[in-house]
C-alpha cells in the first residue's frame, strides 16, 4: 500500500506539506495586509541572527523533543497520546516535591539527579492510569488522555492555590528553588570554559533531550522490547498470537511516553522558572503532536521538527515587536495546518506524487 | 421559605444558562459521531463560532447576522474536518486537533488584525445582542406562590439561545429516531458497509452529519459572545467543547442522557461559587478547586466500566473504503 520511494516518503512529503502550511499561513498574512515575505524574514532573523537567538530557538527546541518523543513513542504502538500537556505539568509537579523537600539538605547535583527522576516518573504516572485504563478495562486512550489533561490542569490549581503555595504570596506559585538546585545554563558552562556567548535560557536539558533522541531509537530499533512494540503497532492480533503480551506493553509504552513528556518540565521548571508555576505547558504537549508527525516519529526526524518549531516559536515572539498586527498566535495558525496536512490530509499526495515518480521513472527506463 | 424557593430557581436559572452551550456542542458531537466521525473538535468550532458571531455582530449591530457568521464559519471548520476525515480518510483525531489549535490561532491573528484590542472585540452595543425575552404575563403571575417564581425566574426571562438549545435536544433525537435521514445516518456510523450496499452514499451522509455538528456548534458560539456574554475574548470557550464531549460520552450517544450530563454539569459549575468558604459536614471546607474536574472524572470512570458501560457507534472512527 505504500507506492512512494523511501526519499519521497521522509524526505519530500513532509517538505510539500511544511511548504503549503507555510504558503497557507502567508495567504493569511496577506489578507490581513500584511508583507509575508518580510514576516517570514522577521521570524528567520529572530529564531537564527539576532544575538542570544539561537540559544532561545534551542531552548524551545528542548521542549518539543521531549514532547515529540513522547508521542512517537505511543504511536509506534498505535497508541494516541494526546494527553503530554498533562503529564508535562505532572513533571513540573514531580521536579518541585523534589526539589522542595531535598534542597535544604543535598547537595545541588543530587538535587539535580533526583528532580530528574521526579519529572519522569511522575510524567509516566499520569501516562500509566490511561494506559492501564486503556488495556485491562477498554477505555479509549484518546478520550483518557484528554480527560487527564483538564484533571491534571484542576490538580494544578487546586495544588499551587492551597498547599504548595508559597506563604507570603498572593499568586499560584512555589517557593524559589535553591540556586545551587538549577539545571546549569549552556552560556554559563561555556563561559566557564572560556567561550562568551549571548545569555540565554538553553540549559543541560537540551543535552538531555538529544541523549533521550538516542535512548528512544535504540529502545525503538535496537531492543527486543522495540521490536515488540512496533509489531503491536503493525497489528495487535498478529503480535498477541506471537506471544507478546500486547496488554502489558500498552502500558508500559504509554508510562515511557508519560515520563518522556515529564522531562519536558526539566527545561521549563529546572531550568527556566525555578519555581513551579501554573500553565507552564503553555500548548508545548500539543505541539507534540506536530513535532511527531512531522518527524515521522523518528528521533531524527523529531529532532529536525523539533528544530523547526523551536525556530517558529522564537521568530513567532519576534514578530509581536516587529508588527502591529501579527503576533506570535500566527505560529499557532501554523502549527495547526502543519498537523492538518501532515497528519490528517497526510494521503492526499501520495497518490498523485506516486504517479509522476512512476511515470518519471517509466520515461527513464 | 419563599426566600429559599427563590434560591433554588436562582441556581436552576444558572445551570441552565452555563449548560446552554455544553447542550448545543454535545448534540453536534452526537450527531456527528453518530455518523462515525469522532468529533474532539467541538471546542475549536465553538471558539471559532463565538469570534464570528462577536466580530460581525458588532458592525450592523445586528445579533442576526451574527448568528448566521458563526454558523458559516463553524461549518467551514467542520468541511475542513470532514474534508479531512471523508474525503481523504485521514486520522480523525488528529484532523480535530488541528481544527483545534487552528480555532485558536486564527481568532486571535483575525481579531488583532481587525479590532487591535489584544484579540478582544469591541464593545458591543445592546441591540447586537440576543436579549432576554419575558414572556407575556410575568408580571401578574408573578404573585401566584411558588409557580408564580417559577414562570418569571426559570422559564420565562432567557434569550432565545437557550430555548433553541433545548428545543435542538427534540429535534436531534427527532432527527435521529424518527426520520429516514436518522436512521440512514445511525446505520452509516454502525455498519456503512450496509448502508452502500443499499445505495445510499457513506460520503454524503457523514458529510451531513459534520455540517449539522457544525451549524450546532456555531449557535453555541454565538450564545457565548452575544448572547450570555457580550464581545469576544481570546480562549473564551475555555474547555466547554470538551466538557461538551465527556457529557455526550456519559449521555451514551443519546440525546436525552446527554442533556442530563449537560444540566449536572451546568449545575456544578453554577454551585462552585456559592460553596466557597462553606463548611461542609465531614468534608470540612468545600474543595471548590477540584469541582471543575469532577466532569472529566466523571467520564473517565464511565468509559472505564466501573459504572455503566459506554458503547460508542461500532464504526466510529474507521474511514469507509468502498469495495471495488
Amino acid at each position: 500500500m505504500n507506492p512512494l520511494p523511501r526519499w519521497a516518503e521522509i524526505g519530500l512529503i513532509p517538505l510539500i506539506n511544511l511548504t503549503l502550511a507555510l504558503l497557507v499561513s502567508g495567504v493569511v498574512i496577506a489578507l490581513i495586509g500584511e508583507d509575508p515575505i518580510r514576516a517570514l524574514n522577521v521570524m528567520i532573523q529572530g529564531a537564527f541572527v539576532y544575538p542570544g537567538s539561537l540559544g532561545y530557538t534551542l531552548y524551545y527546541t528542548t521542549n518539543f523533543m521531549f514532547t515529540g518523543l513522547a508521542v512517537a513513542v505511543a504511536f509506534h504502538a498505535m497508541l494516541f497520546n494526546i494527553g503530554g500537556e498533562g503529564q508535562a505539568m505532572l513533571g513540573g509537579l514531580g521536579v518541585a516535591l523534589v526539589c522542595i523537600a531535598l534542597d535544604p539538605f543535598l547537595p545541588g547535583f543530587l538535587v539535580i539527579l533526583t528532580a530528574i527522576g521526579g519529572a519522569a516518573l511522575f510524567g509516566a504516572a499520569w501516562a500509566f492510569i490511561p494506559g492501564w485504563l486503556q488495556a485491562y478495562r477498554g477505555s479509549h486512550i484518546v478520550i483518557t488522555t484528554i480527560m487527564f489533561n483538564f484533571i491534571a490542569s484542576g490538580v494544578m490549581v487546586w495544588l499551587l492555590s492551597g498547599v504548595m503555595m508559597s506563604s507570603g504570596q498572593g499568586s499560584p506559585q512555589t517557593r524559589q528553588f535553591a540556586p545551587e538546585a538549577l539545571m546549569p545554563k549552556i552560556h554559563d558552562i561555556l563561559g566557564a570554559v572560556g567561550i562568551k556567548t549571548a545569555n540565554s535560557p538553553l540549559n543541560l536539558s537540551f543535552l538531555l533531550a538529544l541523549l533521550a533522541c538516542v535512548g528512544v531509537w535504540v529502545l525503538i530499533w535496537r531492543t527486543k522490547f522495540g521490536y515488540a512494540l512496533r509489531a503491536m503497532g503493525h497489528s495487535e492480533p498478529a503480535a498477541a498470537y506471537a506471544g507478546i503480551p500486547v496488554k502489558r506493553m500498552i502500558v508500559v509504552a504509554m508510562a515511557i511516553s508519560g515520563a518522556l513528556a515529564g522531562c519536558m518540565a526539566l527545561n521549563e521548571i529546572l531550568g527556566v522558572q525555578h519555581k513551579l508555576v501554573l500553565n507552564f505547558s503553555a500548548g508545548y504537549g500539543f505541539t507534540g503532536i506536530a513535532v511527531a508527525l512531522m518527524g515521522r516519529n523518528h528521533p531524527v526526524g523529531i529532532v529536525l521538527a523539533s528544530l523547526l518549531f523551536g525556530a517558529l516559536f522564537q521568530g513567532g515572539a519576534e514578530l509581536d515587536f516587529e508588527f502591529k498586527s501579527i503576533t506570535r498566535e500566527m505560529v499557532l495558525v501554523i502549527q495547526g495546518l502543519i498537523i492538518l496536512f501532515s497528519g490528517a490530509l497526510a494521503y492526499m499526495f501520495t497518490p498523485w506524487l506516486a504517479r509522476i515518480l512512476v511515470q518519471r521513472r517509466a520515461a527513464n527506463a | 421559605m419563599i426566600e429559599t424557593w427563590v434560591d433554588i430557581l436562582r441556581i436552576l436559572d444558572g445551570t441552565l444558562r452555563l449548560a446552554t452551550p455544553l447542550i448545543l456542542c454535545a448534540m453536534a458531537g452526537l450527531v456527528s459521531e453518530r455518523s462515525g466521525v469522532i468529533d474532539i473538535g467541538l471546542e475549536g468550532k465553538l471558539l471559532i463560532g463565538a469570534f464570528a458571531a462577536a466580530s460581525v455582530a458588532v458592525l450592523p449591530g445586528s445579533p442576526w447576522l451574527g448568528l448566521g457568521a458563526a454558523i458559516v464559519a463553524s461549518v467551514v471548520f467542520s468541511l475542513i474536518h470532514g474534508f479531512a476525515c471523508i474525503t481523504h480518510r485521514g486520522e480523525q483525531i488528529i484532523s480535530g486537533v488541528a481544527v483545534n489549535i487552528l480555532a485558536s490561532g486564527l481568532t486571535v491573528v483575525i481579531g488583532i488584525a481587525l479590532f487591535r484590542q489584544g484579540g478582544q472585540t469591541p464593545p458591543m452595543p445592546p441591540d447586537a445582542r440576543f436579549r432576554p425575552i419575558d414572556w407575556p404575563l410575568t408580571e401578574t403571575l408573578g404573585d401566584v406562590p411558588i409557580l408564580g417564581p417559577l414562570y418569571a425566574e426559570l422559564i420565562s426571562g432567557h434569550n432565545l439561545l437557550v430555548y433553541v438549545a433545548l428545543a435542538s435536544v427534540v429535534l436531534v433525537w427527532w432527527m435521529l429516531f424518527r426520520t429516514t435521514f436518522g436512521l440512514r445516518l445511525r446505520a452509516v456510523g454502525e455498519a456503512p458497509a450496509a448502508v452502500d450496499s443499499a445505495g445510499v452514499s457513506v460520503t454524503w451522509l457523514r458529510y451531513r452529519g459534520v455540517m449539522i455538528a457544525g451549524v450546532l456548534c456555531g449557535i453555541a458560539g454565538a450564545y457565548l459572545s452575544i448572547a450570555h456574554g457580550a464581545g469576544f475574548f481570546r480562549e473564551m470557550s475555555a474547555g466547554k467543547g470538551f466538557i461538551a464531549l465527556a457529557a455526550m460520552i456519559l449521555g451514551n450517544w443519546r440525546p436525552g442522557i446527554a442533556l442530563l450530563a449537560c444540566l449536572l454539569f451546568g449545575f456544578l459549575e453554577t454551585v462552585t461559587p456559592r460553596l466557597q468558604g462553606l463548611e461542609l459536614p465531614l468534608i470540612g471546607e468545600a474543595p471548590t478547586a477540584l469541582i471543575p474536574m469532577l466532569p472529566y472524572i466523571f467520564t473517565v470512570i464511565l468509559l472505564a466500566g466501573f459504572f455503566g458501560r459506554a458503547i460508542p457507534p461500532r464504526a466510529l472512527g474507521t474511514p469507509y473504503v468502498k469495495e471495488h
